[in-house]
């Protein structure tokens, strides 16, 4: 899904505004005359350049530290809207991870809660028109994904020794499917991470171009208004997707971790 | 490969992709529905099952999610 191929298949297609451009990426304090999103600015990206996701996720970081520091810098009883914002976020977490994991999960409830809260805002920040989704790209999503499994992985053998293994080895089933069990338990295993990240990626993805692909019906003046209406009704279903997605990824989290904080029963 | 024949599998392919929507939408209304069928004999326990809910729908979506990435793979990777 690189720059390259959005390009090409946008001059094929009928719409003015291709509806995968809004994903590409290009570095920012860049200009570029081509109308093309394939220009200079997509062209030669190094690791050092600040391009439009980092400017986003950037974005995103400052918000989340704006909402908890502004939330919680004058705590009072009667608790201000800012500060009843960053409770509830706060409490919504704390039970999650308390309720799935159990008691012994608490302890990694900060990181469970950084997750929570840079998915929220990267999605809801993604809504903003013009502006970018950073988690709309396997790239970030699958990071996010891969140090969950990554860390859950290390964390189950830390926790449990080689005892961690017993989690594949199914000892309410009869002994005859175990061995095919297993085999299902490990690929299901190693799955995850993969599932974990296309999801919020794809769904992500998927309506953000939704709402392009409706909105490039509008050139077609007879329909303009109903898709107006169109594109407001699926900007509140994205709003819900948005939250739901991040809530889903988080307390997928918890699950992973409650195999690798509870031991082999799961 | 290259051509216009496999210009043409890439798009057929993709579009078959997607019949896998069709499954994940069993799937995803096959929970929601039990979930509600359930709720509403026992609006109590409800609230407490939430959290399952959500993990169910997202299991279930896994599997339409695979089909999108089989046609985003053959429409701009293959």
């Amino acid at each position: 899904m690189g720059a390259n191929s959005v390009a090409t298949e946008g001059e094929s297609t009928g719409f003015a505004i291709h509806p995968m451009d809004q994903f590409v990426i290009h570095k920012t304090f860049c200009t570029d005359d081509k109308a093309t999103a394939l220009n200079e600015c997509t062209q030669n990206i190094q690791w050092y350049n600040v391009t439009n996701v980092t400017v986003w996720m950037a974005i995103a970081v400052l918000c989340i530290a704006g909402l908890l520091i502004l939330g919680t810098r004058r705590r009072a009883i009667i608790p201000s809207r800012t500060q009843s914002i960053a409770e509830m976020i706060y409490g919504f977490i704390y039970n999650m991870v308390e309720e799935v994991t159990g008691h012994d999960g608490v302890k990694y409830f900060p990181y469970v809660m950084t997750l929570f809260l840079f998915i929220l805002f990267s999605n809801l920040l993604g809504l903003i028109p013009t502006s970018f989704t950073t988690t709309s790209h396997v790239a970030v999503t699958v990071t996010l994904a891969l140090m969950v499994f990554l860390g859950v992985t290390i964390l189950g053998f830390i926790r449990n020794g080689i005892g961690f293994l017993g989690m594949f080895w199914v000892s309410s089933a009869p002994l005859a499917i175990r061995p095919i069990l297993a085999v299902i338990e490990v690929i299901s295993y190693f799955v995850r991470p993969v599932s974990h990240s296309i999801r919020l990626a794809g769904n992500l993805m998927a309506g953000h171009a939704v709402i392009k692909v409706i909105a490039g019906f509008a050139t077609l003046a007879i329909a303009s208004p109903v898709v107006v209406g169109a594109v407001a009704a699926i900007y509140g279903l994205e709003l819900l997707v948005a939250v739901v997605q991040a809530y889903v990824f988080t307390i997928l989290t918890c699950v992973y971790l409650r195999d690798a904080v509870g031991g082999a029963h799961h | 490969m290259e051509g216009d024949i496999a210009e043409m599998g890439k798009f057929i392919g993709a579009g078959l992709a997607t019949i896998g929507l069709g499954g994940a939408g069993i799937g995803v209304g096959h929970i929601a529905g039990n979930f509600l069928s359930g709720a509403l004999r026992n609006p109590s326990a409800a609230p407490g099952q939430m959290a399952n809910l959500f993990v169910g729908i997202a299991f279930a979506e896994a599997l339409g999610i695979f089909s999108f990435l089989i046609a985003l793979l053959l429409m701009f990777a293959v």
